[in-house]
């Protein structure tokens, strides 16, 4: 209807913005995108600083902010310190067991929110809400004074059972928001046809939910090998890449921090962008 | 519809499906729900316990129902906690001043290139926090690669310094928690139906009309959204504090670490963490009361 009334004069004069009302605004037009683009600017500058500092060439010495020329020396000698090594694998590590699991508990929790009305739903969404809204000191300070209570040691299994934790809940909310438009009919259409429910679930829900269960489980793994508060609680003397980075603050941080932080940027850059393109196709 | 109908025929099956359906939701429930349970609810009571302890990390702790203890820590850090949430109140001012005006563009502006748009807006999570902070540390360090710059130039006098200043604190929360702001203030923004804003075009609002009445009335439960997941993250966070602050812009969030994995005073961080919580809980049950639960996950 005001389509109509907006394919008026206004439109005819040159420049056809998506809003004609706007066409009056002259100059002003270009403030916001401009802004736009400043603020987008600035969100993506560390991320050019850190990538530059890969290039440093500090050779072996740990050097903060000095600028000392171009190299390569971070990326051939990537894997020169031990200690930082040890600690990239125990993040891949934690990332990945506790990806599988939370992925495994977080969907089921899904499928149960999505098709079942039952005592306890409401609760079962308010712990997910709380899980997700609680800072993270706290759970991290809080699932330390479980471990210390029971005199537990703290380390890569404790590691774990904290990003299992803080990962149930987003994994259980990105399955959901994919499985609400589920059209329950396929399901009855293969029970109708002699599947049995376990052959219903593996040929039809599987595939169909499939999408979801991997937006969540790579949501999962980012939250973990990014994860600093609740980790530092709960790890012990066990260092993750994080860790390791922190406390190399105060000490300097050599070249290698920043190709491996680039490394992990590109990769995820890459997978994000892979999902984002078969999305589109499957549309 | 689809749904009634299907639990129709279940009804008309045979009672040993009508068991398993019935315990299905339990089932599928009970695994995650007895980790949270275990690992996240039940602890929470733990450091509860832990606060009201005395004794020391060599002598064991022992449960004594201390609770002056909530006073002495208060006595204590009430300036850390203070600024805390003064920190993070700030720093979520800021983002959604900052964000608002980019959702606002994106949605309504964003044409082919929307999901580009938001990617860039994401493109920091890809990057680990404590890199992305100690970027900015570099980059506002005193001889850095700004300020030594301007420095040299004689453009800033030598003793200039931005790093441990509650500026470089509070900026380095806003440019960290900035996406948590500027993505439910676009699922807000973008959910406008168009009709409505042309609707109040035609009824010859003006520009700023339209936005004051119609958009950002719109727009709220994304503002609320933002708030609520920038301002708990940013006041528990300690990691901006330690590596852009000094000793003046020390955060409760500092102390409680400090004081749990360095000085093992487990009851007066166990205290500290369990204020925190609370005092933001009041904060989340509120929202939760307002808007519902189901709000903040379909921002999340």
């Amino acid at each position: 209807m005001s389509a109509i009334v907006f394919e008026g004069p206004t439109h005819a004069g040159g420049v056809a913005p998506a809003e004609p009302f706007h066409a009056k605004k002259r100059w002003t037009r270009f403030i916001l995108p401009t802004y736009a683009g400043l603020v987008m600017l600035y969100l993506v500058t560390p991320i050019l600083i850190m990538i530059l500092y890969g290039f440093n060439n500090s050779g072996p010495k740990r050097v903060s902010f000095r600028w000392l020329g171009w190299s390569l020396y971070g990326y051939i000698h990537l894997f020169a310190k031990p200690d930082l090594t040890q600690a990239l694998k125990n993040s891949l590590l934690v990332g990945v067991v506790s990806t599988i699991i939370a992925t495994i508990l977080g969907t089921l929790i899904a499928l149960a929110l999505v098709r079942y009305r039952y005592r306890g739903r409401s609760a079962t969404d308010f712990v997910l809400f709380l899980n997700i809204s609680a800072p993270e000191i706290v759970l991290g300070a809080s699932l330390l004074s479980l471990f210390i209570s029971f005199g537990v040691p703290r380390g890569i299994a404790t590691i774990i059972i904290a990003h299992v934790m803080f990962n149930i809940a987003y994994v259980a909310v990105t399955v959901r928001a994919r499985l609400a438009g589920f059209d329950r009919s396929l399901e009855e259409a293969a029970g109708d046809l002699g599947a049995s429910p376990m052959q219903t679930f593996v040929k039809v829900t599987l595939p169909i939910i499939w999408p979801g269960i991997l937006a969540g489980g790579l949501l999962a793994f980012a939250l973990s090998i990014d994860d600093f508060i609740i980790t530092n609680f709960n790890a012990g003397t066990t260092q993750t890449f994080p860790l390791w980075v922190y406390g190399a603050v105060k000490v300097g941080i050599p070249p290698q921090v920043f190709v491996m932080g680039t490394l992990i940027f590109m990769g995820g850059v890459v997978i994000a962008a892979i999902n984002v393109v078969a999305a589109r196709r499957k549309k | 519809m689809g749904q009634r109908m299907a639990t129709g025929v279940q009804l008309v099956g045979k009672p040993k499906a009508r068991l398993g359906k019935r315990l299905a939701p339990y089932l599928l429930t009970l695994p995650g729900g007895l980790w949270l349970l275990l690992f996240f609810l039940i602890p929470i009571l733990f450091m509860a316990s832990v606060s009201l302890q005395t004794g020391s990390l060599e002598q064991g702790f022992q449960l004594t129902w201390h609770v002056g203890r909530y006073w002495e820590v208060l006595r204590q850090y009430h300036v850390q906690f203070v600024r805390s949430l003064i920190y993070g109140s700030v720093a979520t001012g800021i983002t959604l001043l900052v964000a608002y005006p980019v959702a606002y563009w994106i949605a309504f502006h964003g044409g082919k290139h929307k999901t580009t748009f938001l990617f860039l807006l994401l493109l920091p999570f890809f990057v680990s926090f404590v890199i992305r902070t100690l970027a900015w540390q570099f980059i506002l360090a005193d001889d850095g690669l700004v300020l030594g710059t301007l420095k040299r130039w004689h453009l800033l006098p030598h003793s200039f310094h931005v790093l441990a200043t509650s500026a470089a604190v509070i900026s380095g929360i806003a440019y960290n928690f900035l996406p948590f702001m500027a993505l439910p203030l676009y699922v807000a923004i973008e959910r406008i139906d168009r009709r409505v804003v042309e609707a109040a075009h035609d009824l010859y609002a003006g520009r700023s009309q339209v936005f004051t009445r119609v958009i950002f009335p719109l727009s709220v439960p994304g503002v609320f959204a933002g708030i609520l997941l920038t301002f708990v993250p940013a006041v528990g966070d300690y990691v901006n504090a330690s590596i852009l602050g000094g000793t003046k812009t020390t955060m409760i969030g500092n102390i409680v670490q400090l004081e749990f994995l360095q000085n093992f005073h487990y009851p007066v961080a166990a205290a500290l963490s369990f204020l925190l919580m609370a005092v933001l809980l009041i904060g989340i049950f509120l929202y939760a009361k307002v808007l519902g639960t189901r709000s903040i996950q379909e921002y999340v």
